[in-house]
């Protein structure tokens, strides 16, 4: 009897020991949850690892495992919906992650709340390169997410020639097959680049060109699209669309006749960062959650996921990552780089127009003079009916009054 | 007589108070947006831009209506075979009809533009059968064609409910008179159809003028109707006053759309008119 109890007790210990999963560092700074804390989280679409499969960790579950901390993660699909939502309060969030030019355009507008990433033990791990950066000069307001570029992916089954230049999409040879991202900033940085414009002048007249190329461009899209772009180039319904890189490398993966270049009059670079909006209702939490985010083990499993640059250096040292980590796209060396340049914050009346445009993009084609006719066309039928019932009326009326007749 | 009225007092109530916590009071809120500027202040500017969107409005007024009416002429010979048949068979068809609402509209579109994609099912059938491809995604028709999909039921099941109640006693004394049948349909099954005709017209008009999410899937957002361009003033361009002043005059083009159609169905309505 005691053999066995003794067998199992080790059968229990081993157990202990082979299921734990490898600690994170720096455990005693997840400590001291209240019960039934709860975090928010709004992120974008596809960018946190989620599941257990292929060796991967399902990163909000672990962290809840960890902290005791519920978390509630929400997503949204470009900056300007996200700024919408939270400029208009309604809902608070304890944790956002804008890119460069909206960090610099919430902090400007008092949405974000500062706080020190020094304090977190994981923030040593960020490149020095994404430290002071210009939207977040003192480090504290943001800790880098994500970083990444916009190139041109395009199906070589599709395209005969490889492209070097952004005109591609403006080539009537690939009318109907071609895919135009769906967001203002960056549908507009591809005509600046063409025209040889930088993305952050404020000047109206030039956002006019931008705006006419883009609604000259209009006849021969397919769509504006976000999410959707993984299913159309996927699938090879679409023939070439500009997106970004980390989401290159996952299409790739499912379509390998797809390609990419960072065509050569100029491209976005971007910095997606970790920040707490002015609302936060759980400042303590979210702090673990960005710290836990910069952990080797985590930044490592949501750079496989995610599949952009990581600004995390334990993770481009890290040898599992090497075959990622010398990606030309995604790193370019110095022979690589493409000419870059980042968003910045515009003044507002630079941002109105961008709206309008925007809007008259939108609109552009659709209508043809068949509307016009068809409404002609039924107003006549309305008309004709009118008439018609008129005088069917008088001519019954005149039947009551003279029957002989 | 006082007690009854303090009865119905009590029983409209929960009505009462949900029509004004989701009907008025949002609808304050689109008018007040309308009329004011981001700063708070009275302006008339987001109303008088109208012109620019006259183009927009107009062709989504348009493919609403070709859509209704496309459903007419589908769901009204349904409606009738549908009320003259047996129970059973009355209990199948409107099991058909509902089914496809048991299924969210999102997914719905969704997988209407995987149907209709140039590398999708339709098009990969028509090269098995050796058929010329047909390029059916992104145009007008693909946006009427989900339009009609989605809002069908809509516009059978009033038809159907009111032509369930028709007598059809007055169908065979006019036969005995000697009706032909073009005269039966015009003189009788039409006329005491109308009110159905007028609500379902509603139901399948209204959503189909103000859709967002069918014309980004099925015209790829190069066919952007009015609710696509308030659907982005609320959710990314972050202007709230445009896109109330948009709504409130959709609503009042809407509006004069029921009033011309009611000048149709009016005079003979029994109650079953929506508006």
């Amino acid at each position: 009897m005691k053999k066995l109890l003794f067998l199992l007790l080790t059968l229990a210990l081993l157990g202990c020991t082979v299921f734990a999963v490898s600690a994170y560092e720096h455990e005693d700074y997840y400590k001291g949850a209240k019960k039934g804390e709860v975090l928010n989280v709004f992120n974008w679409g596809e960018y946190i690892s989620d599941s257990y499969e292929d060796g991967m960790l399902d990163v909000n579950r672990e962290f809840e495992r960890l902290t005791g901390i519920k978390v509630n993660y929400v997503t949204f699909e470009s900056n300007e919906d996200m700024y919408a939502k939270i400029k208009n309060g309604g809902v608070s969030y304890d944790i956002v992650v804008p890119s460069d030019y909206m960090i610099e355009r919430m902090v400007s507008e008092g949405l974000l709340q500062s706080f020190d990433p020094e304090s977190l033990p994981n923030y040593h791990y960020i490149d020095s390169k994404y430290k002071n950066m210009y939207y977040d000069p003192d480090n504290t307001y943001s800790v880098p997410y994500n970083v990444g570029m916009v190139g041109l992916i395009y199906n070589t089954k599709m395209v005969d020639e490889t492209p070097t230049s952004w005109k591609i999409m403006w080539d009537e040879k690939y009318a109907g097959k071609i895919l135009m991202i769906d967001n203002p900033r960056d549908a507009f940085a591809i005509p600046q680049k063409i025209l040889g414009y930088s993305f952050n002048d404020p000047d109206l007249k030039q956002l006019d060109d931008v705006a006419q190329m883009l609604i000259d461009q209009k006849p021969l899209l397919q769509g504006y699209v976000m999410d959707e772009v993984f299913n159309k180039m996927e699938s090879g319904e679409a023939a070439m669309v500009p997106y970004y890189v980390g989401d290159y490398i996952i299409m790739h993966d499912i379509n390998p006749d797809l390609a990419f270049v960072y065509p050569e009059e100029g491209v976005n670079i971007f910095v997606d960062a970790m920040c707490i909006p002015r609302t936060a209702q759980n400042v303590d939490a979210a702090l673990k959650y960005i710290n836990f985010m910069l952990d080797p083990e985590i930044a490592l499993t949501n750079a496989w996921y995610i599949g952009y640059a990581s600004p995390n250096t334990a993770v481009v040292e890290n040898e599992d990552y090497a075959d990622m980590a010398e990606n030309q796209y995604l790193y370019p060396d110095d022979e690589h780089m493409p000419n870059v340049e980042y968003f910045h914050n515009l003044p507002q009346e630079t941002l109105n127009r961008f709206s309008e445009l925007w809007n008259q993009i939108k609109m552009a084609g659709g209508t043809d003079n068949s509307v016009y006719f068809g409404f002609g066309v039924t107003a006549a039928v309305i008309v004709f009916y009118f008439v018609y019932r008129f005088f069917q009326k008088r001519r019954r009326q005149y039947w009551y009054d003279f029957p002989e007749a | 007589m006082t007690k009854n009225s303090a009865l119905k007092k009590v029983v409209s109530a929960p009505y009462l108070v949900w029509a004004a916590l989701f009907i008025i009071v949002p609808l304050i809120f689109v008018v007040y947006y309308s009329l004011v500027d981001a700063g708070g202040a009275f302006t008339l500017d987001y109303i008088k831009s109208i012109g620019r969107y006259k183009d927009i409005m107009l062709n989504s007024i348009w493919l609403g209506f070709v859509a209704t009416i496309i459903c007419l002429v589908i769901a009204y010979p349904l409606a009738y075979i549908m009320a003259r048949s047996t129970k059973n068979v009355q209990r199948t068809m409107m099991m058909l009809v509902m089914l496809p609402m048991w299924m969210n509209l999102l997914i719905r579109t969704y997988s209407l533009m995987i149907l209709l994609q140039d590398t999708g099912i339709l098009n990969s059938v028509f090269s098995f059968l050796h058929l010329p491809e047909r390029h059916m995604i992104n145009t007008r028709g693909a946006v009427i064609l989900g339009m009609v999909y989605n809002y069908i039921p809509y516009m059978i099941l009033p038809l159907y409910s009111i032509m369930a109640k028709i007598d059809y006693g007055l169908v065979e004394a006019a036969q005995d008179l000697g009706a032909s049948r073009t005269a039966v349909l015009r003189k009788i099954i039409l006329p005491l159809s109308l009110p159905g005709i007028a609500s379902g017209f509603t139901m399948v008009f209204v959503p189909s003028v103000s859709t967002f999410y069918i014309s980004k899937k099925l015209g790829g957002s190069t066919f952007s109707l009015i609710g696509d361009i308030i659907e982005m003033q609320f959710k990314s361009a972050n202007n709230y006053n445009l896109g109330a002043a948009l709504s409130l005059i959709l609503m009042v083009l809407i509006l004069l759309c029921m009033a011309i159609m009611n000048r149709f169905t009016g005079e003979d309505d029994d109650g079953g008119v929506l508006i």
